[in-house]
């Protein structure tokens, strides 16, 4: 793409609060530039809430940087021209434009007024790259909404490399996806990471094994543990959120595994 | 396994196919089209009408476009833009007054004041924000930039505050509400109730001339085409196309680095100039503007014909607006009553049974035909 420099994401005591329930509860973690690293964690342990405070959609305290800029604080379209863009756990593309639509928009968010009131003519190289990436060139034409499901996932990973996001975050890509789609997605982000820095929420273990380069663990708003994944799989204290006791190791599977 | 993916992304660049390549919409036939459709618009309007319609009705028909004009513009904003607004009788009386003002200066000739303040308001000269409307040269543009600005204002308010759906609409309902008591109040400067009326001549013609309320029928004409020429400029440039994404996705749109509240203001703002221009337009066809003219149930009854219409089309709100508006005159000069009744209903039908409007069953009728055809 474009810009050729790889950031790192550095997250430091954040906290976020609604109402008086704390959500975040002072998370500090770093991911280096290039990484893919998952993020898990029970339900309710902060996951979502922690990408909300990072791209700017809920308020939070401490210091959020993503290579020497500071994300906390400004608005989320700042936010994502810093090249932070993010999918959510539903997919979200404009259901009522076609593919090559939706990723001309996501192309555009740089582009002056001018530029906008005209037609476009043809298809950007940038959105025939991503087209091709993401694999749905034979589609372009098609409304977003008539997409299968791990399509309409693809076309928003899409949409973030068209956008020149340099950090991906993305809310369980492969959630209701066949295993065949888990593993052309996991084939994706391998794909990107290699030039952009990828942040993963997931449950789906399996992919996790498979896929993650590193592993935090969040918990009630804190970190829990962190490192690679058989350091994580090994850590007894994910044990025992995922399990509700501690176990001795070796005695049972670690729920990792299962 | 593999095989069983409709489409694996694939991590290698290999070429695209050549049926997606650069110049996804073939030019010739596509850019054919709106252009005989504007040609065949421009022979109805301008040859047909005038030729089959009889001096009354034509002058109807002129205030018919005057309605149509604030719905391409509502089309814009609501259909394509998502805001449904239900004060753009606030923008069309903007321009109107404007408008009124001018020629009611131009009546009583230069140092002359307009008849009903010396009536009403027992003033002995011009209020001084009366003055600047004496000229043409500010009267016009100003039927025009003095909604925009207002929209600009009230947008610049609303849209960084995220209101929106419900909230919006009343909001803007209010305001159509709020101008109209401001006029009445103002009943000195402003004629009141009664509104400006009795309004003779045109920048020096006699409006009472057939000859030249036939000029003034083409003008609105011509202006209505050049507003659709626009509508469509706006609806396929890729502004447009970003417009829908605000309207179904404005979140998802403020993450991929827009700001989605500017993108809501220029369509309301191009809304506005359109109800503006509309309102000027209509008080030489009509001869006269008033509070009645653009309060809350006329701002209502423009939405209605886009409503019945086909609010995502850029036909639909023209023609539903025209049909209403006829059908207005039609019924309400034989069931002067129920009238209300009818278009209060025929809303509540289309909203419920139609919502892509009269224009989504040709869609509809056509979608019918492809499946009966795969069926055999």
């Amino acid at each position: 793409m474009s810009d050729d420099r790889l950031d790192g994401l550095s997250v430091r005591d954040v906290r976020v609060s609604f109402d008086g329930f704390t959500a975040v509860d002072g998370v500090s973690l770093e991911v280096p530039a290039g990484d893919i690293r998952f993020l898990i964690g029970p339900n309710g342990a902060g996951k979502t809430t922690l990408v909300d405070a990072i791209t700017g959609l809920v308020r939070a305290t401490g210091s959020v940087r993503f290579g020497d800029q500071e994300l906390l604080g400004r608005p989320v379209h700042r936010i994502s021209r810093l090249g932070v863009g993010r999918t959510f756990q539903t997919s979200t593309v404009f259901e009522e434009l076609s593919v090559v639509q939706n990723l001309d928009i996501a192309a555009g968010a740089r582009r002056s007024w001018a530029t906008l009131a005209r037609c476009r003519r043809g298809i950007p190289d940038e959105v025939a790259a991503a087209l091709e990436t993401i694999g749905l060139a034979g589609r372009a034409d098609q409304l977003a909404g008539t997409l299968a499901h791990g399509q309409k996932q693809w076309l928003e990973i899409g949409m973030l490399l068209v956008q020149d996001a340099r950090l991906l975050l993305l809310d369980e890509p492969v959630a209701g996806m066949s295993h065949e789609e888990r593993d052309a997605t996991g084939a994706l982000l391998e794909t990107v990471s290699r030039d952009r820095t990828v942040v993963v929420i997931e449950h789906d273990m399996d992919f996790l094994r498979r896929f993650a380069r590193s592993v935090t663990v969040l918990h009630a708003g804190r970190v829990l543990s962190e490192g690679t994944v058989a350091q994580v799989q090994a850590d007894p204290r994910v044990q025992e959120v995922y399990l509700g006791h501690p176990v001795d190791a070796g005695s049972v599977p670690s729920p990792l595994e299962a | 396994m593999t095989a069983v993916t409709p489409a694996p992304p694939s991590t290698a660049g290999a070429p695209a196919p050549a049926d997606v390549a650069p110049g996804s919409r073939p030019g010739g036939r596509s850019r054919l089209r709106p252009a005989a459709g504007f040609a065949f618009g421009a022979a109805l309007l301008f040859a047909v009408a005038p030729l089959a319609l009889s001096d009354f009705r034509l002058a109807l028909l002129a205030k018919y476009l005057c309605v149509a004009m604030v719905a391409v513009g509502i089309g814009i904003a609501w259909g394509r833009g998502g805001m449904l607004t239900l004060g753009q009788g606030v923008f069309f009386g903007l321009g109107g007054y404007a408008m009124a003002m001018h020629l009611k200066l131009a009546d009583a000739g230069p140092g002359g004041m307009p008849d009903f303040m010396q009536l009403y308001g027992q003033l002995d000269e011009l209020p001084v924000w009366w003055r600047p409307f004496a000229s043409p040269w500010f009267a016009l543009p100003a039927t025009v930039l003095l909604p925009m600005a207002v929209a600009f204002g009230l947008g610049s308010l609303v849209f960084r505050r995220r209101v929106r759906g419900a909230y919006f609409a009343i909001l803007s309902q209010a305001l159509a509400a709020a101008m109209v008591i401001l006029l009445i109040g103002q009943q000195g400067t402003t004629g009141g109730t009664n509104g400006l009326t009795d309004i003779q001549g045109f920048f020096g013609y006699d409006l009472d001339d057939p000859v030249n309320q036939r000029m003034v029928y083409f003008i609105i004409a011509g202006v209505l085409l050049a507003l659709l020429a626009l509508a469509r400029q706006i609806v396929h440039s890729r502004y447009g196309e970003l417009l829908v994404a605000v309207r179904d996705s404005e979140e998802r749109v403020r993450f991929l680095g827009y700001d989605p509240a500017s993108v809501k203001l220029v369509a309301y703002v191009v809304a506005a100039g359109m109800a503006g221009l509309a309102g000027a337009l209509f008080v030489p066809a009509v001869g006269i503007i008033s509070p009645a003219l653009i309060g809350i149930v006329p701002s209502i009854e423009f939405v209605i014909g886009v409503a019945v219409g086909g609010r995502a089309t850029l036909l639909g709100p023209v023609l539903g607006a025209v049909a209403v508006a006829w059908a207005r005159t039609a019924l309400s000069e034989r069931f002067p009553g129920t009238w209300t009744y009818l278009q209060g209903l025929l809303f509540v039908v289309v909203v419920a049974f139609l919502p892509g409007g009269l224009a989504s069953l040709w869609a509809l009728a056509r979608r019918r035909a492809e499946r009966a055809e795969v069926h055999q």
